[in-house]
């Protein structure tokens, strides 16, 4: 008994060496975003940060759920899965186990990721798979032009809360921290130099990693304005943080007012990902993905005999 | 030769042993080579409540639960009550003497009164085990095989325990051949002894079968034995289980393990699948193939966990938002599961859609034996226009496809079919997104909007449905065109309308076909309206109070039927209920019959 297989097409999977430059890894779609909106120096940050990192485009998949921030992937030139609103992370999860060679990236914003998609975030923290979430928390529904969000703050007058926001907002980055994720940080579109660091080590991070960046919505949001942050935030790598203090992690990450942290908030390396306690992904096969379908007669022929 | 055909019904509280005593008659049936059919009646509790199992075999062919009951072994009171007046001449109670009162049983019923206690030497829970030994006695069967399957089922607990059960089972065995009086018939015994499997077992090795790389699921009954399986065969067969945080995220994960080009299932129920339909649109639109179970259980809402229904074909067929292609298929048993999920992903991998499958708490839960030849693991599988990488090193650019348009993910093709790249494979980087998009990707729903650029995409995905509808195997008639009644039915009820249609011929003089419809979408609307134009009286029979399949076969070929037997208490048909109802509707007493489900409530 021998499993009948029609093989796919298939392609030289290891590249010649390309020349690789910044550009590469941008996508001929040229972002629809509001101009002066935050977003650009999110894609423009990532192009970079991929760029640095050498990592070849085909290896990379970058995933989305909906939102204005949500179009990313069609503006890079890297695989990409724009998917439902909420619901990148789970998608992104289930890629990641599919092919655990690639490298998957989240991107989303906060009413995508904080609201919606929050179950599959606290999940996917708390298994540790290894992904990159870069949210775009502009604090307000943008798409759907303009109300209120979960991460606004309180008091906020948007279009769904004219008389102010009674709600308490979320704050990411304690929760990432208490929620299980290994690298939890903040980026400012205003600091871009400072975001692509972030995400290079984001990016190099073994385990889930967020990375919440204040990027402003010019048009919707006239209270977290980039006037707003830039005299407010403080590089925490300026500042002598150590990202292996989990109580000072969290009050840090705390923070709101006059003065703001970004940066590396809180990092662990001594846990195994998802992927690393999966013995399937490690039985020398490669990805699941590209594995031989079927079963061998002897995997067939014991399934049988367990129903005699 | 005529055959023998017989059940046993163990009925008491769940956690009296009720299930592993029907899983050790099972074994022991289809271990003398009889086809068999199992159900258990549960309550969604753990402890308590009311369960009644039922296992019939027979050398002919058993395709339902059946009729009758030959050997009814109540363990409390309440299943006596509920349960002895079904009994008729010829049947056997076994009973604790001294725990329960029989009640009125008709005449020719032999009351079989055991002294438990004495018997199971004060194991409370052992009565079962006692009650199962004298039931092989009086089938006329050897003690060796039970056991055997003694062994088996209390290994796990060690060798006190089995040697205890097999003192408890052969003590029983012997007060039966003292005490009572054997069947005039034996229990026949086939040549080649067959296997037990469940609906959900089949579905799960119908899945590795066909090469799922990929499962997840969340807990939900009758769906949850998919998902047992699948955990404890993951790391033999190299599969990916994870139990997801909610139905959302299973059926989203298993899209983007899809994506990449794994093969990837789930199973749920109506609650779960509820929550899975914006991602199955999504899988359509994206052009992913995955392929989910809906395990039907009674309806709406949390509705009856442990019941059976057909109640969710308007749900499926309705799943996700707009038009895009899928395919549903509902099959008839255990086996046709087995078969149908591989053939399935491969339906679903050439055309790049989500394939859905309709199962319900009878196949899913139910036992059935199986003759191993048929359960051929040795599939075929077709994964279509897949573009995987070859491993071999030669060059390709990693930066090709998207922005040099050198790749079109969605390439608009006369079969509607667009070669699919997965991430990973150099020279063809696309984006996929639920947005209506371009061939080549680009969005096209904000800045790129294009009314003929949309109109292109939506024919392109819906085209692939007429490739597909070619493969299907088209439904065939049983028995002549002009029969005095035509019975429709789809999915689980097949094997029970075949039983009333049997019935029929033998018992009424009534010549009955039966027509089965297992693909749903798409559906051969021709050859469907074709048989069924040529029918004289056509009665759909469905396990549903509003007949939605009535109402999709109406809304798609026009044809109204004449009359309906519908079922919506969470029990299965039984033949005689669809006998009843067909004598009935051809007598002109009604056009819709609801059966009733003649145990004591």
């Amino acid at each position: 008994m021998s499993t009948t297989i029609a093989p796919p097409t298939t392609v030289p999977a290891s590249a010649a060496p390309a020349q690789l430059s910044k550009e590469t890894y941008k996508g001929r779609i040229h972002p629809d975003w509001c101009p002066g909106c935050g977003d650009f120096s999110v894609v423009a940050a990532l192009q970079a940060a991929l760029f640095e990192l050498g990592l070849p485009p085909h290896q990379i998949l970058v995933v989305s759920g909906i939102g204005c921030s949500s179009n990313l992937p069609g503006y890079m030139n890297t695989y990409g899965l724009h998917t439902l609103h909420g619901r990148a992370v789970a998608v992104a999860t289930g890629a990641k186990l599919g092919n655990h060679e690639l490298k998957v990236i989240c991107t989303g914003g906060d009413g995508d990721g904080y609201g919606i998609g929050c179950n599959h975030f606290v999940h996917a923290m708390r298994r540790n798979v290894d992904l990159t979430y870069i949210v775009m928390d502009n604090q307000i529904y943008g798409l759907t032009t303009g109300q209120v969000s979960p991460t606004s703050v309180k008091g906020m007058k948007t279009k769904s809360t004219p008389h102010g926001s009674v709600e308490n907002p979320i704050n990411p980055i304690p929760l990432a921290i208490v929620g299980g994720a290994t690298y939890v940080a903040r980026a400012f579109s205003g600091k871009q130099k400072h975001m692509v660091e972030i995400f290079k080590g984001a990016i190099l991070h073994k385990g889930f990693a967020l990375v919440d960046v204040f990027s402003p919505c010019v048009t919707y949001n006239k209270d977290n304005t980039y006037q707003w942050f830039n005299p407010r935030v403080k590089i925490l790598e300026e500042q002598g943080h150590d990202p292996s203090d989990f109580h000072r992690a969290i009050d840090r990450g705390s923070q709101w007012g006059d003065e703001i942290p970004i940066g590396l908030f809180w990092r662990r390396t001594d846990l195994p990902t998802l992927e690393d306690l999966e013995p399937v992904l490690h039985d020398g096969h490669g990805p699941l993905a590209w594995r031989k379908l079927g079963l061998s007669n002897e995997q067939a022929q014991a399934l049988i005999e367990e129903l005699l | 030769m005529a055959t023998v055909d017989f059940a046993v019904g163990i009925g008491g509280e769940n956690g009296q042993g009720i299930a592993s005593a029907g899983d050790i008659l099972a074994r022991i049936f289809a271990g003398r080579g009889l086809n068999l059919n199992a159900y258990n009646a549960y309550q969604s509790i753990i402890r308590g409540g009311h369960t009644f199992l039922t296992v019939r075999a027979s050398d002919g062919p058993v395709r339902s639960m059946g009729d009758k009951i030959d050997v009814f072994i109540p363990l409390n009171q309440d299943t006596m009550d509920r349960h002895l007046h079904l009994l008729r001449a010829g049947a056997c109670a076994l009973y604790d003497r001294e725990k329960i009162k029989p009640g009125v049983a008709a005449a020719g019923v032999q009351l079989c009164p055991m002294p438990m206690k004495e018997l199971a030497k004060g194991n409370k829970l052992a009565a079962n085990t006692a009650a199962l030994g004298a039931t092989l006695q009086l089938l006329g069967i050897a003690a060796e095989p039970l056991e055997a399957a003694v062994t088996r089922q209390f290994k796990k607990k060690g060798d006190a325990a089995v040697a205890e059960n097999i003192a408890i089972a052969r003590a029983g065995y012997d007060y039966a051949a003292q005490n009572f009086k054997a069947f005039p018939w034996q229990a026949p015994r086939r040549p080649k002894p067959l296997g037990v499997i469940t609906g959900n077992q089949a579905i799960a090795m119908g899945g590795a079968a066909a090469g799922v790389k990929f499962y997840a699921a969340y807990p939900m009954s009758p769906s949850t034995g998919v998902l047992m399986w699948m955990a404890g065969h993951a790391r033999k067969l190299g599969i990916m289980v994870r139990q997801v945080e909610d139905e959302i995220g299973v059926m989203n994960m298993v899209i983007g393990a899809a994506c990449t080009g794994c093969r990837a299932m789930c199973a749920t129920s109506g609650g779960g699948f509820a929550l899975m339909a914006e991602a199955i649109g999504m899988a359509g639109m994206i052009e992913t193939p995955v392929v989910c179970i809906d395990v039907q259980r009674a309806g709406p809402a949390t509705g009856v966990p442990t019941k059976t229904e057909q109640g969710d074909l308007w749900q499926v067929l309705g799943a996700g938002q707009g038009d895009y292609p899928r395919l549903v298929v509902a099959p008839a048993n255990q086996l046709d599961l087995f078969q149908t999920i591989p053939e399935l992903f491969n339906l679903c991998d050439k055309y790049q859609c989500p394939g859905l499958v309709l199962s319900d708490l009878l196949i899913s839960e139910g036992t059935a034996s199986v003759d191993p030849g048929e359960l051929d693991c040795n599939v075929p599988i077709e994964r279509g226009e897949l573009i995987l990488p070859d491993g071999n090193g030669a060059a390709a650019d990693p930066s090709s496809g998207y922005n040099n348009r050198a790749y079109l993910r969605f390439k608009n093709t006369a079969s509607g079919i667009s070669p699919r790249a997965v991430p990973g494979v150099p020279g063809h980087i696309f984006v996929a997104a639920t947005d209506e998009h371009d061939e080549d990707g680009t969005l096209i729903s904000d800045e790129f909007t294009n009314p003929h650029t949309r109109r292109m995409m939506v024919e392109k995905r819906a085209r692939k449905m007429q490739g597909a509808l070619a493969e299907l195997a088209p439904p065939k008639l049983v028995g002549p065109e002009n029969a005095a009644v035509t019975l429709v039915g789809w999915g689980s009820t097949q094997g029970v309308i075949r039983e009333a249609v049997e019935k029929l011929a033998g018992e009424e003089g009534i010549v009955a076909a039966q027509l089965s419809i297992k693909w749903l979408v798409p559906l051969h609307v021709a050859e469907i309206s074709r048989i069924l134009a040529c029918s004289r009286t056509v009665i759909i029979v469905e396990n549903n109070y509003s007949g939605q399949f009535a109402r999709y076969l109406r809304s798609e070929t026009g044809f109204e039927a004449h009359g309906h037997i519908r079922k919506y208490d969470g029990e299965p048909f039984m033949p005689h209920h669809i006998v009843e109802a067909v004598k009935a509707q051809l007598a002109g007493q009604t056009r819709l019959s609801v059966p009733v489900h003649e145990v004591n409530a």
